[in-house]
């Protein structure tokens, strides 16, 4: 048998370089030996990627992209199919949970500086995945075609025309229509279910490649190729990601799907952060609801937008809160990577932001008053400072001698 | 072609003429490919657009106005957008003079946002019936009615004069959808076309100028 398996697996080497990959990304990637708990996200932001995939077949199988029967067609799966409810509920809970997962792990690469050099683009590359996924969840939140799906595209549709002279034709381009209507939903079904998961997956790729060209980074941010095994070339303080981290990623896998099952089966809706309550109404063009929000991963975004009392501007603010993401390459001037060896100013810096960003998530969410307007102002101003007074203090920082090799 | 001189010419020139050639030739096809490819995405950038069945469709609405009272909102829908008739009462109608300070554009000046005769304090054809497009300026949705005196006109304004109230991102407008300052959205509501075609009908998405809109 064994022989049969190793004649096998040579003559497929001859012809497409499978052991060679395996090799390459798993067996003889070595990976810094100090990871922790932080560096599961990688793997689960994976996990959930198949996962959304593999609901979504599910799901466009009995799904129908027309606005007269797109909310029932929902109902439906809901109601009719076997086990519909599980797998619709499967989707909208991870997507809530893949934004969960995007954010620790960009938090991830904040906190040991693993977007400094050499890892610029990959996270570049990152960004871009992020920007999909954005616009991924957008998409097929209109499908459903409740209130929250129409009111919530009409705005993010309109924001584009905000933009001088070409915004209002450009709007229109987008939506088909003059308003968001059949032509609307037909073309954001295509867009969810084929167009966006091809760059997700083609960025999933380029991600994972442009990781094992540098190198992992570690919550030391030492560079554990700087000290190899002189006879082997192997990182000292490297371990092969096979089958360590393949274990330690199972762990993370189990906790994390121990989780997930407890949301889909006890709280699906979230209280309505999941699911919006008024979703389950069918999407009516002639009244806006009460209060519209869009879905939480976008509240911090859409505060900055409210803030500003300008619509042209606001839609700037909004656009730049993530544009200047993409910088924080090159913003960071500190010359350690990990908040182990930075001073108190960048970690003061970083608590700031953390109560920015949570501050303006919570405003989002919330309907708009004088009083919450000031603070959303305020925290606006903390969030872009954290990064535009980067280049300032993260250069005065005291820092901490950043050890050889890498500690337990 | 001068290939042939390059054989017989010195083996440094002859590299330098044929990179500098090479050169050439790769721009060259890169540019007629980029153009190529503006050309080939015409016809799938133009798909995107509005159908010739989705232009022609937004027929005029006729709205019969004979039962409406006093301060009532009527939503009627037209081009799928809800179009607003509010019947204005004369206390109404005195009040708005009063609130020019408070509003971006109190005199209409911005030609995109009503018909020429439309432009005038009370923005409508006969003063006491508002028509108007209920989508707020800013973004897009459809502002609340409330009326002087509501409860929900506190929150809004400590001396409010009945109007709409966008739940999305608190623009103000008052009763003839004139914007207030300090709020998102830039411009007054939409005034539509529109005509009497008797004292109780209206017919909106057309006019007399130019005919069907």
């Amino acid at each position: 048998m064994d022989k049969i398996l190793t004649a096998s697996l040579e003559w497929v080497d001859t012809r497409f370089p499978l052991t060679k990959m395996w090799n390459e990304h798993l067996a003889q990637y070595y990976a810094p030996k100090n990871f922790n708990m932080w560096y599961y996200f990688g793997s689960l932001a994976l996990v959930l990627l198949v996962l959304q995939i593999f609901t979504g077949i599910f799901l466009a199988v009995n799904y129908k992209p027309d606005a007269t029967m797109a909310f029932a067609s929902v109902e439906h799966i809901m109601r009719d199919i076997d086990y519909g409810w599980l797998i619709r509920y499967m989707h909208s809970t991870g997507a809530s949970f893949f934004f969960i997962v995007i954010y620790l792990h960009m938090f991830r690469a904040l906190l040991y500086g693993s977007y400094k050099k050499p890892r610029e683009l990959l996270w570049i590359i990152g960004m871009f995945i992020y920007a999909c996924l954005m616009a991924e969840s957008f998409l097929g939140y209109l499908l459903p075609w409740g209130q929250m799906s129409f009111w919530g595209a009409q705005v993010i549709i309109s924001l584009f025309g905000a933009i001088p002279y070409v915004g209002e034709d450009l709007a229109v381009w987008i939506r088909g229509d003059y308003v968001i209507g059949d032509a609307t939903l037909n073309r954001f079904f295509v867009y969810h279910v084929v167009l966006v998961p091809i760059l997700l997956l083609a960025l999933a790729a380029v991600h994972i490649i442009a990781l094992h060209e540098v190198g992992s980074n570690n919550p030391d941010g030492i560079e554990i190729k700087k000290n190899k095994d002189p006879k082997t070339g192997i990182p000292l303080d490297g371990i092969p990601f096979h089958p360590y981290y393949t274990v330690k990623d199972i762990v993370g896998v189990t906790v994390f799907l121990i989780l997930f099952c407890t949301v889909i089966f006890y709280a699906p809706e979230m209280g309505g952060y999941f699911l919006e309550h008024n979703n389950f109404f069918p999407a009516d063009p002639m009244k806006t609801p009460e209060h519209i929000e869009p879905s939480w991963y976008f509240t911090p975004f859409y505060a900055i937008l409210r803030a500003v009392p300008d619509k042209f501007l606001g839609v700037i603010a909004m656009g730049a809160s993530i544009v200047v993401l993409f910088f924080l390459p090159w913003l960071d001037r500190s010359p350690v990577k990990s908040i182990r060896y930075k001073g108190w100013i960048f970690k003061m810096a970083l608590g700031l932001f953390i109560v920015s960003f949570f501050g303006l998530a919570y405003l989002g969410m919330q309907p708009s008053t004088p009083i919450k307007t000031n603070f959303a102002q305020i925290f606006t101003i903390m969030y872009f400072a954290f990064f535009l007074l980067m280049p300032w203090y993260s250069k005065i920082d005291k820092t901490k001698p950043v050890p050889e090799r890498v500690t337990d | 072609m001068s290939s042939t001189a390059n054989v017989a010419g010195t083996k440094n020139t002859a590299e330098i003429q044929d990179k500098s050639k090479r050169r050439f030739l790769v721009a060259a096809t890169a540019g007629v490919g980029a153009v190529g490819a503006g050309f080939a995405a015409v016809p799938f950038v133009m798909s995107l657009r509005p159908s010739a069945k989705t232009q022609a469709a937004g027929a005029p609405v006729e709205i019969d106005i004979s039962k409406m009272e006093m301060g009532q909102l009527l939503i009627v829908e037209w081009r799928g957008k809800p179009v607003w008739i509010v019947r204005r009462t004369e206390n109404s109608l005195a009040d708005l003079p009063s609130l020019n300070s408070k509003l971006s554009d109190p005199d209409s000046e911005v030609t995109s946002q009503q018909p020429d005769y439309a432009k005038n304090p009370a923005r409508a054809i006969k003063p006491e019936y508002l028509v108007v497009i209920g989508i707020c300026t800013h973004l897009g949705c459809s502002p609340t009615y409330i009326k002087k005196g509501a409860a929900a006109g506190n929150d809004i304004d400590d001396d409010w004069k009945g109007g709409f109230f966008c739940p999305c991102h608190g623009s103000k407008f008052d009763l003839a959808g004139r914007v207030y300052q300090g709020v998102p959205a830039p411009t007054n509501l939409v005034v539509p076309p529109y005509i009497y075609l008797s004292n109780t009908r209206i017919l909106v998405g057309a006019d007399s100028s130019k005919g069907v809109a």
